[in-house]
């Protein structure tokens, strides 16, 4: 992607779980990766395996019985490879991470201000009041008002977006250079998630670290991330520069993604075209494209070759695991949008006569 | 929380009152025998038996005794006198209550040890073969019976009878003040035969509620910010999976104080549940009265610091 070793790269990394029923085909085969001080999000639908690779960088799939190949290199060194004690030196020091629903993830019988202090000394060899004072100057910095009062509060007295801010709190108390976010806005009411997801943008120029976003919101892919990877049953399908996602979308269920998201200027003819059928058994998977029996562009012969991730013509940093030739990519992505600036058109000049 | 303190005494009091109101029933509304006429045993002449009626108070209406019987008791905690030996209940059950306190607070450091201990190993490995075979031996010991189990073990342990002489067998209890070592040594026996079945239930308790806990999102929590398993499985786990333990082991405590017969009669500890054995053998009311209205009572208060236990375990309970 660029000159700049990343911070992060995950490379051909699958996670499989055995069951009763079969192997697990959680992630299979996913490479990406974050560079210092940047965003990287990972979209796709639930089921599609962008927690389980997130949770497996910090080792957190181990103790689940999950077998993991491939590798992820965090500052050029494998982190599959650590020992436990290794990693745990990693975990919330170098890397933290932050989860979807901030209430149930905060202890409900210890003080917000004691679970900060606990990830302070885990990686820290500090008085309990040295922590405890940066603990409290955390909390303020992530907008938490009248912080040295609040950290002996319970989670359950914290409101929705101040458990999130606390988690975020928790998670920088030792300024890492990672913060994996999974799901950080999905669990919170739309006004706070605007405010969370800048807050983030605000921690992370002050404590230049690098942000792997997980969400299936593209909006917020949109607010925040440099580069996108679009995950599939447990495959990354297209991965580029966030911008150049937005505008030449190149794999189908990108497109189905984004023609899924309303737009608030947009036509109110415009349709939302929902993706049709549901993802695939991650036990008993479809051969060749994992998309093709979900997909309105396949072809017959798209259900036997199984299609890598490739570079895109003209743009290197755009990579897309697509059979179709970019030509017929090109023509069916143009269609689409000409279809809406069709009905944006004949709204926008519809628009005039209805007021007054 | 004063008030939350307060607001339980208050309904334990009044829990007090329905029991001996039962009680009263039970023992001087029902039974048909007459108490002055039992009393009297062979000295069977109308005076007398007026006479020791007056001294009971039975001649007075029903009402007016059980006033009379609420006021004794929550005043002097006055139990009456017993028909056999004339002594005071009060003072045969306070001489009998060190050595079921002995039973019972050694028998449940036991079973809270092994049981917890048990349970965290079994949990942390569950499925393994020392979990299977850890929960097989809990399921045969919540199975066998307190009197069989204190008979096998004196059968096979006890210095005078058993196959194997280890420890001191049955009628071998002194007092911890008089003979500690002597105490000590007649206790072990009783202390893991009370204990087995619910170290075995608390085992299976602490499994279950420890796996539940591993898997709630504050766990995954824990291990991301870098602590050890150990901190997570005994500071964070056990902290949550703790709760229905302390719940069941302040019943239990509290069901034992007050009924430890089986064990005491086995092993021939002169404890609050042999005095009840005994009693009732004898149709010695007054006394089967004062250790029914005990039991009644510790499991009342054990009821009540289970409450206020769990408001300080659980914050969330505290404030609503």
């Amino acid at each position: 992607m660029s000159e700049q070793e990343p911070l992060l790269r995950v490379e051909d990394l699958r996670v499989e779980f055995p069951t009763e029923d079969g192997t697990v085909h959680a992630v299979d085969g996913v490479t990406y990766q974050v560079r210092p001080g940047g965003t990287l999000g990972i979209v796709g639908e639930s089921g599609s395996g962008k927690t389980v690779a997130a949770l497996t960088i910090l080792g957190l799939t181990r103790t689940q019985g999950a077998q993991v190949s491939g590798r992820i290199l965090f500052e050029g060194k494998d982190l599959i490879a650590r020992s436990e004690g290794e990693l745990r030196a990693v975990r919330g020091n170098d890397i933290a991470m932050i989860f979807q629903d901030p209430l149930s993830s905060l202890h409900p019988f210890y003080k917000v201000g004691f679970q900060l202090v606990e990830a302070v000394r885990a990686h820290q060899n500090v008085s309990k009041a040295t922590a405890r004072a940066r603990a409290v100057e955390m909390l303020g910095l992530v907008g938490i008002p009248d912080p040295d009062r609040r950290a002996d509060d319970y989670p359950h007295q914290f409101s929705g977006g101040m458990r999130q801010r606390a988690m975020i709190a928790m998670a920088l108390v030792n300024e890492p250079k990672l913060l994996i976010a999974d799901e950080p806005t999905t669990a919170l009411d739309v006004t706070v998630q605007a405010q969370i997801l800048a807050l983030l943008e605000r921690l992370k120029r002050e404590l230049q670290m690098a942000i792997l976003i997980i969400t299936h919101d593209l909006g917020v892919v949109a607010e925040m991330a440099d580069d996108v990877a679009v995950m599939y049953a447990g495959r990354v399908v297209e991965t580029a520069p966030a911008q150049q996602l937005f505008t030449q979308p190149q794999h189908p269920y990108t497109w189905g993604l984004l023609r899924s998201i309303p737009t608030l200027n947009g036509p109110r003819e415009e349709q939302l075209v929902p993706i049709p059928g549901t993802p695939p058994s991650l036990i008993r998977r479809p051969t060749g494209c994992h998309f093709y029996p979900r997909c309105a562009y396949a072809k017959p012969e798209h259900a036997r070759v199984d299609p890598q991730l490739e570079p895109v013509a003209g743009s290197p940093e755009h990579h897309v695991a697509c059979l179709l030739s970019a030509a017929e990519r090109e023509r069916t992505w143009d269609e689409i949008t000409a279809k809406n600036a069709a009905l944006k058109a004949r709204s926008a000049l519809a628009a005039p006569a209805e007021s007054p | 929380m004063i008030r939350f303190i307060i607001r339980r005494l208050l309904w334990g009091a009044l829990l007090l009152v329905i029991v001996l109101a039962l009680l009263f029933v039970m023992f001087r509304v029902l039974p048909t025998a007459d108490p002055a006429v039992l009393r009297a045993g062979r000295l069977q002449n109308p005076k007398i038996i007026a006479e020791i009626r007056a001294n009971l108070g039975l001649d007075k209406s029903l009402p007016t005794q059980f006033w009379l019987y609420i006021k004794g008791i929550f005043l002097h905690f006055d139990l009456g006198f017993s028909y056999y030996s004339e002594a005071p209940v009060k003072e045969l059950i306070l001489n009998r209550l060190p050595a079921t306190v002995s039973l019972v607070f050694g028998g449940s450091l036991i079973w809270l040890v092994t049981g917890v201990g048990v349970g965290i190993i079994s949990a942390r490995r569950a499925g393994s073969r020392l979990d299977r075979a850890s929960m097989g031996s809990a399921l045969v010991l919540v199975s066998a019976p307190e009197y069989w189990l204190g008979l096998i073990a004196l059968y096979l342990f006890a210095s005078d009878i058993g196959r194997v002489h280890l420890l001191p067998g049955a009628g071998s209890y002194a007092g911890l003040t008089s003979d500690p070592g002597k105490w000590l040594g007649s206790m072990i026996m009783p202390w893991l035969v009370v204990a087995a079945g619910t170290a075995a239930i608390y085992a299976r308790l602490v499994r279950g509620s420890l796996i539940e806990t591993m898997s709630e999102d504050y766990i995954r929590t824990a291990r991301a910010k870098g602590l050890s398993e150990r901190r997570v499985v005994l500071r964070h786990g056990m902290r949550s999976a703790i709760n229905p333990i302390v719940t069941v082991l302040g019943l239990d405590i509290g069901v034992l104080l007050g009924s430890s017969v089986l064990v005491e009669t086995v092993f021939n500890i002169p404890g609050i549940g042999r005095l009840n054995f005994i009693a009732i053998n004898h149709a010695d009311f007054p006394i089967v009265e004062g250790t029914v209205l005990l039991a009644a009572l510790f499991i009342i208060v054990a009821n009540i610091i289970v409450d206020i236990v769990y408001a300080f375990l659980d914050p969330r309970v505290r404030y609503s």
